[in-house]
């Protein structure tokens, strides 16, 4: 059981020091995660805080590759006004 | 996360570009005189300052814990974006190291910032590392950050603990409503918070995290960022509560929306403000309020003067290579600001001389009392701040009847290591009595009985009766003192000693 970081991260960092096992390495072209590490957080927290805390949709998924922020759930709502 | 500190709109590439650019010297003279002490040679806080000292930021806080519409992370930061641009993202150890090497270059430096490309304060390890680093081997530099204030308050303790005395916070709205079409998200106690929601945790961690910085003296900057037909009515009244809760200087920036950057105001078609609605509404902010207007929206790794950037004189690979003598670029360092610091107060005593003044028709008789050099304890050379057997350098000035002149700093041979060093202790404190053997006082904030009966028998008197005062006021009341005793007609001791 473990998450995967996937091309369309934008090694922007957020996820780095929240990942409760130091599962997350810098890499490049984008970060990765570490299979033997990542528990998907069951065991540490409520919800996973890689996906928590990350800026862009579709890019960590889980083992069957289903985005944990899926297309339009991280862009602002509408403009007001 | 996306500090506006960090937007780099067209800045001019070196040097200041603007005639009367900013919060004024007159608006200086009027603060507080100890805000005035503490910013006359911060390049972000005065008008004056930026055209003699320099600042850097180092880039170690790469991750950000809110989401901002003016901010692209894909760059790091929006502004981050410009061509050829690329940011190095250091290490505490490598960040330590760069700042040394640049103050060694650059002895105008005199602030050190981390400013994101993140948040400061989402990256606390890395943040506190650094500043635990320089305090200790560049104790002269003033340290400052810049946050987004989502984690403020928990940290004011430890900004507090680490000397840390400028602290911006980059407040664009303390309405929620407003702050919805600002913010989508913060992270927040381990989980994603959306929404009207996110900019309630948020505006209040800002506020509360303002009213603690100042209850502890830190000197607090307010950025906010001007976006028309969202906060820019708005940005009024935060102006108005942010000074009321003791914030001295309100910094109203332009939004940076170009479409190149991906942000998703830039994507959405959000336009910045005009030059003219920007300086409107800086001036309606002023009304009350010290504004400032020279803010050049700095790279979070920029390097020089204000308007200026070095960096790719210092990439990791250079500093690597360079050999720097630390402590010879402190000395350095601090003999310029005090040449630099008593040219501005001449300027502003002369601006302060409006009426007519006296014309002497004779010479003016010298006046009475030589001059007398003092060794000083002190990690930054403002305030008498150290115990003498925990100095590792005494700055030296020599005092006159017109005032303190520093003469630089030279090393202690630090003999209060602790029981082990003490059979070495005898040796160590002779060492640093001999380097000092043309001073006449040691202004200190301690010292023990021992090392005081020493220092008299080599003829320095020791003082610790004005411990955490300035450094320059306490060194004129001793010599005042010393004159009025009647013991600045003669030679200094020491020589009638030999």
């Amino acid at each position: 059981m473990a998450l995967e970081i996937i091309a369309g991260c934008v090694n922007c960092w957020a996820c780095v020091s929240l990942c409760p096992h130091q599962a997350i390495i810098e890499a490049q072209p984008h970060f990765l995660i570490d299979p033997l590490r990542c528990t998907e957080c069951v065991d540490a927290h409520a919800t996973p805080q890689c996906a928590a805390i990350c800026p862009v949709e579709g890019v960590i998924v889980d083992e069957l590759g289903e985005p944990l922020n899926p297309p339009g759930s991280l862009s602002p709502p509408a403009r007001v006004g | 996360m996306p500090t506006p500190a960090t937007l780099n709109p067209t800045a001019p590439i070196s040097g200041c570009a603007s005639g009367r650019c900013g919060s004024s010297s007159q608006q200086l003279d009027e603060l507080d005189a100890s805000v005035t002490q503490r910013v006359q040679d911060h390049p972000c806080y005065s008008e004056e300052a930026h055209k003699y000292f320099a600042r850097m930021h180092v880039a170690v806080a790469p991750a950000c814990n809110i989401q901002c519409n003016y901010c692209n992370r894909k760059y790091d930061c929006s502004n981050e974006s410009r061509p050829g641009v690329v940011s190095e993202v250091l290490t505490a150890a490598q960040a330590v190291k760069k700042t040394l090497a640049v103050a060694a270059a650059i002895p105008q430096m005199s602030v050190l910032g981390i400013a994101g490309p993140g948040d400061a304060l989402a990256n606390p390890e890395r943040t506190f590392e650094t500043f635990a680093g320089l305090s200790e081997r560049a104790p002269d530099l003033k340290l400052c950050l810049s946050t987004n204030g989502l984690m403020l308050p928990q940290y004011v303790d430890k900004i507090a603990d680490y000397h840390v005395d400028h602290v911006t916070i980059t407040i664009n709205c303390i309405d929620p409503d407003i702050g919805a079409q600002i913010y989508p998200w913060i992270f927040w106690n381990h989980r994603r918070v959306t929404g009207r929601e996110a900019s309630e945790i948020l505006i209040s961690q800002q506020q509360k995290g303002l009213e603690m910085l100042v209850a502890r003296g830190i000197l607090v900057k307010v950025n906010s960022v001007m976006i028309p037909g969202i906060n820019d009515q708005h940005l009024k009244e935060v102006s108005r509560v942010v000074r009321a809760k003791g914030a001295f200087l309100h910094n109203v920036m332009p939004l940076i929306s170009d479409p190149v950057h991906g942000t998703h105001f830039g994507l959405t078609g959000q336009r910045g403000p005009t030059q003219q609605e920007l300086k409107a509404l800086q001036d309606e902010c002023a009304g009350d309020m010290n504004m400032m207007r020279h803010c050049q929206q700095c790279r979070a790794d920029a390097v020089g003067m204000l308007g200026e950037d070095r960096g790719a004189e210092f990439t990791l690979e250079k500093v690597e290579a360079m050999q720097i003598d630390e402590h010879a670029a402190m000395g350095r360092r601090i003999a310029l600001r005090a040449a630099i610091n008593a040219e501005l107060a001449e300027k502003r005593a002369a601006r302060h001389a409006t009426n007519a003044q006296v014309i002497a028709l004779h010479r003016a008789a010298p006046a009475p009392g030589r001059a007398v050099r003092m060794a000083v304890a002190s990690s930054t050379g403002a305030v008498i701040d150290t115990h003498f057997g925990h100095a590792r350098f005494f700055h030296i000035i020599e005092v006159t009847a017109d005032g303190v002149q520093a003469l630089g700093t030279r090393a202690a041979a630090q003999y209060c290591g602790g029981e082990a060093d003490c059979g070495e202790a005898e040796n160590t404190l002779a060492r640093t009595l001999a380097s000092l053997a043309d001073c006449e006082v040691m202004l200190c904030s301690r010292i023990g009985i021992e090392p005081w009966g020493k220092l008299e028998a080599a003829g320095i008197r020791p003082d610790g009766s004005h411990a955490m005062e300035a450094v320059a006021p306490a060194a004129q009341a001793v010599w005042q003192a010393m004159l009025e005793s009647g013991q600045l007609a003669d030679a200094p001791a020491h020589q009638r000693r030999a």
